[in-house]
Parts: C-alpha cells; structure tokens; sequence
C-alpha cells in the first residue's frame, strides 16, 4: 500500500512538471462545454419564413404578424407567387413557407374552414419537424380564437377537445437542459479515458516500465497508482463542470449534488478502467489514442442515447448498450440534474456500471504482465 | 553456490531463435561479462535472469531461485539497469531516488541513507534538485546505477550500461563497478566495448544466440597460443593485404589501424615469404612485429569460425 503512495506522488510530480498537461486536464473541459452546450442544441429558432400572401387582406396579415412575432419564425419576405417558395427553399434563403390562400379573409370573416398550406425543408430533418410543430401551434391558436369570438358569450364549447399540456422537468423544453449533462458524461470519459490510455503505455515508450518491473512492485498496486490520480483529476474536473453547468449555464440541478458526485467517481471508475486497458494492449501512445477513440469511444458516443434515443435503435443493437457505461451514466446524470430523482429509481443502473467498471478493472490488471511470456 | 546457474536456456521470439541453449554458472562476487555484436541475445538473457522474460525452454537460478517459478523472489534480491536511460526525466535526481526506495520497500531512515549514500557515489551532491533530463550522460548512467542498487542487491545486471557515453565517465562508471564487486556484488554486464571486457573476470562470447567462447580474458586469448600473429606496417596496406592473404604460409589477414595483421598457419614462425612476396610487389615494410592478440582479434576469430561451422 505504501508503493501506491510513491506511485500517486511520483505522478503528481510528473504532471506538476508536464507544460501540457494543464490545458488537457483543466481547460479543455471547459472549452468543450462551452461549445458542446452552445453548438450542440437542437433549439430551433428564428426560423427563415417565405409567405406567399396571395389574399392581402388584414386577416392575412394578422397571420402574417403573428409568425413575425413569435421568437420562432422572422419573415424574410412577403410575395404573392407561389413558384417563390421553391426558390427561397432551394437557396436556403427560407427554411419554410406559409402559403395563405386569397380567399383566406373572406372565408375567415364568413366563420368557414379555410386551408392555409405550410411547407417546409426536410433535408434537416430535425429543424423541420420543430419549425413545423412551432407553425401549427401558431395557426391552431388563431383557429381557436376565431372560433371563441364567434361563440355568444356564456355558450358551451362544443365538439372541440381542448388539450392541456403540462411539460415535465423542462418546462421550456430546452435542449441545452438536456444536452450539458450529457456533454459532462462526455467530457469526463473523453479526458479520463485518454489519460488512462497514455498512462501505462507512455511508460512502456520511455523505458521506465521495464525498470518498474524489476522492482517488488505488485501488478495492483501499478493499476491503483495510476487510477488514484487520474481519479482525483476527474474529481476536480466534475465539479468544475457541474459548477459551469449549475452557475453559467443555468441547468437546475434538482437532486442530490452528494449523490451525483458519489456517482460520478463510479464512472470515473469506468472510464479510467477502460484507459489502462486500453494502455496493456496498445504498444505505444499513438496506437493507444487511436484504439480509445476509434474502438471505444466514437461507438460508446453513438450507442449510449447520449445523441439518439437507444428505444428508436434497431432491436439488435439495444443489447449492445447495455455493455456501455455511457448509457447508464446518462440516466444517472440527466435523473440527478433534471427530474430531482435519486438512487430509488436508477439503482439499477448505478450497479451495473459499478459492476462494468471493477471487471474492466480486474482486466486491466491482469493484462499488465510484470513479465512477458 | 554460483550467483547464477544457467542450464540450456533458450528463447524463442516466433521463428527467431533469440537465445539458443545457453548454459553457464556465474560465481558469488565476480564480475561476469557477455560480450556480443547487437542481436547476440544478449540482451534477451539478461532479461530472462532479472524475470522480466519467460524462458521457451531451460532453466536458470539467481541467488538459488528459479527465474521461471519465482520472478518476484529473484526481483527482490537483484538490481538491473537496462540499456535504456528508465529513470523518470521529469523527477529531480533526489525524487528519483526517494521513489524507487520507496519501490523497493525500504524505510524512510533508510532512504534517507541510502540516497546520502548514491549523490556520494554518482558525484550529484548538490544537483539534488535537478531535473534528470538535465543531467549529462555520465551523471544520468551513475544516477541510474545508484538507483539500481538502493535496496543492497547482491547480484547486479547490468545491460550495455556504458552505451552513449564519453571514455571520461566510463572510466568513473567502471572504477564504481570494480568497487561494488570489492564488497562481494556479483555483476552481470553485457557490453559490446572490448575495452570493458578487460574489466571482467570471465567473459562469455555470444554470437547467434550461442555462447562461442567463455573463460577468462586470458584463457580466450590462448586459442591463439598455436598461432603466431604478425604486424605489419607498409604505405599502401590494402595492396599488402591482398598479396600476403594467398600465402600459403597465411591464415588470413585483417586491417588492424593503419597497419595489417597477418595470422600464419598454426606452428608457423617463419615471416621469410611474407617479406619476399611485398619485396616483390615493391611494397617497402617497415620491420615485421610479432604481436599479442587483441581481445578483438579473439572475438573476429570466434565469429569467424562460428560462421564458418554454421554454413
């Protein structure tokens, strides 16, 4: 147990000294979070709208104020051709357009169903599908309208169902909400898993492995060396993360910042694990990084719901993320972080990466032979 | 009981056999050098003795313990000092030392003496504090040496420990060797410098992974007890070479400095022909000198006949 001590020690000097390693540990995650929590939004707004108004009737333009008011949608042009559209959509110069028929007023006075048509660009798919939710709502809530004017005062509403929806845990759904937790269970695998990939085998690059290897030193105490202060770098790392996310980014956190830690350090647990195995099979650090990013890291990314939901996934590869400790981190965080919940109702999770992490480490340990055969 | 038994040890890496049935035994408190061009297997012997390496086949002990059986046990009673600098370049000299005590298990007193003991030894007293990437390479090879040796081994392997450093330091470093073997320290070196190898007790010639010649320095140059070697000295010594190296009465010749070694036939004395062959070709010679044979010309020799009887 006192190895681990010099071992801990010796890193610390090591990284005391290394120019490089400052930025790596402490500004990196900052600077990812920052463009991960900005950039990777799916928010849409001020969406580009076409309108071909081909009534020009106050009505249409109620309408028309009514989407160049909403935060959602700026008009950036009015025209009364229809073949407009096709090219404002093809230069990218619009997103959508609202095609507002010319009998629109007159129908609209005369209390008679109208057609307004909404086009939009599905080649982004995502903005589309937002813009276009955003555009019903906007006609729905004029619909409505119209129609309590219409109604004498005091009479029933009939025939119409009034949906109420109440959002949970992010009221206004915001994607950032959503995304910065999950860009800290990102950023701590990214750093963590690195550094444990460069750690055994950098010392195997410069010799000094082989001089360890002569020593008593035990093939435990070599791996809990290491973990111990890469661990505390991750530590420090999750709390500056949380504590961006909590006083830059606004990101309520709702449940238990103990637990989140308590938490967290099993994830690092992960990740560190995942980097010295990685280490005992790489030969020197280029072949390390390559096999922590190409081989793990980029399918832990795609797998672990952090970008697509694993329920839409295909039947076969659902399985597959459960060998993900991503996965299970990202229920933990996002359960912390945005619904206030705790250990009653992702313990489930919390065991099976605990369970992940001590067998890639038991792995990792055996892989580091003190003498090769 | 020899430091080292060694009983047809071997190593394959695949198809390449690195180390090909090797057996010797290396007795308590004598310097034991192996002595071999790069890729003899020397290296990989070295390691199979310290357990770093599995031996493929054959068994050795250090200090009575089984390398293959034990590893751990003989790491505890050994330092080495591998041909690479392994000291960590961003430690001072003094972390170094503190470090690899604390490896070795040793105490804090006892670090503390023991690193007293190494600055004394390496010449580093007040470079304590110095970044062993800032140390030359004489410092860097005595600091690794004293490392090597903190927790009192008494067996030391030692692998090219002198490579890449001036004659100045590997004068200091082998006068520190020659030390550690005073106080009863067997040491175990492997180097490719002939010069070092006058340092050793008994030598072991490695070529192709066998052991080819082993004794003392001056029993390997008896193999040249039934030949005489002559030195030659003339102003144009690769003409002489070619026309002296068809004598019948010539073994073969080597370019020796500026000068030719000319070995005759075993028994033969007679440097007659060789002067009436250049005498001939108007080649001027300055007096023949019958010569001592240098560990080199053992070793050239060895190889040569190993060559030889391989093909």
């Amino acid at each position: 147990m006192r190895r681990v001590g010099f071992l801990v020690r010796k890193e610390f000097q090591e990284l005391r000294r290394n120019p490089r390693m400052f930025p790596v540990i402490f500004i990196a995650p900052v600077l990812q979070l920052f463009v991960l929590g900005y950039a990777a939004t799916t928010d849409v707004k001020n969406v580009p709208l076409m309108v071909v108004d081909a009534d020009r009737s106050a009505a249409s333009r109620d309408l028309i104020a009514r989407f160049d008011g909403s935060p959602y949608f700026t008009v950036v042009g009015v025209t009364t051709d229809d073949a407009d559209i096709q090219r404002a959509i093809e230069t990218r110069q619009a997103w959508m357009a609202l095609s507002i028929p010319p009998e629109y007023g007159e129908m609209v006075g005369r209390g008679q169903p109208v057609t307004v048509q909404v086009v939009t660009d599905g080649s982004d798919s995502n903005s589309a599908t937002v813009g276009m939710a955003y555009a019903s709502t906007l006609i729905a809530e004029r619909a409505a309208e119209l129609a309590a004017a219409r109604r004498p005062p005091g009479a029933p509403r009939l025939g119409s169902i009034d949906a109420r929806i109440r959002v949970w845990f992010n009221p206004q759904l915001l994607s950032l909400h959503f995304m910065v937790p999950g860009v800290l269970a990102l950023l701590l695998m990214i750093i963590t898993t690195v550094l444990g990939a460069m750690a055994i085998v950098r010392e195997k690059e410069l010799g000094t492995l082989e001089q360890l290897n002569v020593t008593p030193l035990k093939r435990w105490e070599l791996t809990v060396g290491k973990l111990l202060p890469f661990g505390l770098i991750g530590m420090v790392d999750v709390i500056l993360v949380v504590s961006l996310a909590v006083l830059w980014f606004e990101i309520p956190l709702r449940g238990s910042f103990p637990l989140l830690f308590g938490l967290s350090l099993v994830y690092l647990l992960c990740t560190l694990s995942l980097g010295l195995f990685v280490s005992t099979i790489s030969h020197n650090q280029q072949q390390a990084m390559m096999t922590a990013v190409f081989f793990f890291m980029m399918p832990m990314i795609y797998l672990s719901g952090f970008i697509f939901p694993i329920e839409n996934m295909p039947a076969i590869i659902q399985p597959v993320t459960y060998l993900i400790p991503l996965r299970y981190y990202l229920v933990i965080v996002r359960g912390i972080f945005l619904k206030g919940v705790g250990l009653e109702s992702f313990w489930k999770d919390a065991l099976l990466m605990l369970g992940w992490g001590v067998t890639v480490l038991a792995l990792a340990t055996m892989r580091s032979k003190k003498t090769l055969s | 009981m020899p430091a080292v038994t060694v009983r047809e040890l071997t190593r394959r890496f695949g198809a390449f056999l690195a180390v090909d049935r090797v057996s010797f035994d290396v007795e308590d408190g004598e310097i034991f050098g192996f002595l071999g061009s790069n890729g003899a297997g020397k290296s990989t012997t070295i390691r199979m003795l310290c357990g770093l390496l599995k031996p493929s086949s054959g068994t050795a002990t250090v200090g009575g313990i089984d390398v293959e059986r034990d590893p751990e046990g003989v790491k505890r009673r050994i330092g080495y000092m591998s041909q690479r600098f392994s000291l960590y370049e961003l430690l001072t000299v003094e972390e170094n030392i503190t470090f690899f005590g604390g490896l070795y298990g040793l105490d804090k007193r006892r670090i503390a003496a023991r690193r007293a003991f190494v600055l004394e030894m390496a010449g580093l007293k007040g470079r304590e504090k110095t970044l062993t990437r800032d140390l030359a390479g004489g410092w860097r090879q005595r600091l690794a040496l004293g490392c090597a040796i903190l927790h009192e081994p008494s067996i030391l392997f030692l692998d090219e420990p002198t490579g890449g450093v001036d004659p100045v330091s590997r004068r200091q470093f082998w006068q520190l060797i020659d030390r550690l073997s005073g106080q009863g320290v067997t040491v175990f070196v492997t180097t490719h410098y002939l010069d070092e190898a006058e340092h050793c007790h008994r030598l072991a010639l490695m070529h192709a992974g066998r052991i080819a010649a082993l004794g003392s320095v001056a029993e390997l140059k008896q193999i040249f007890r039934e030949r005489a070697v002559v030195e030659v000295r003339t102003g144009s010594p690769m003409a002489a070479l070619r026309a002296l190296d068809d004598l019948p009465t010539v073994e073969k010749t080597s370019p020796f400095g500026t000068a030719l070694h000319v070995w005759l036939k075993p028994g033969i004395r007679d440097t007659g022909p060789l002067r009436t062959r250049l005498d001939e070709l108007g080649l001027p010679a300055e007096p023949f000198e019958f010569v001592q044979p240098s560990l080199e010309d053992v070793f050239m020799d060895v190889v040569a006949r190993e060559e030889a009887a391989s093909s």
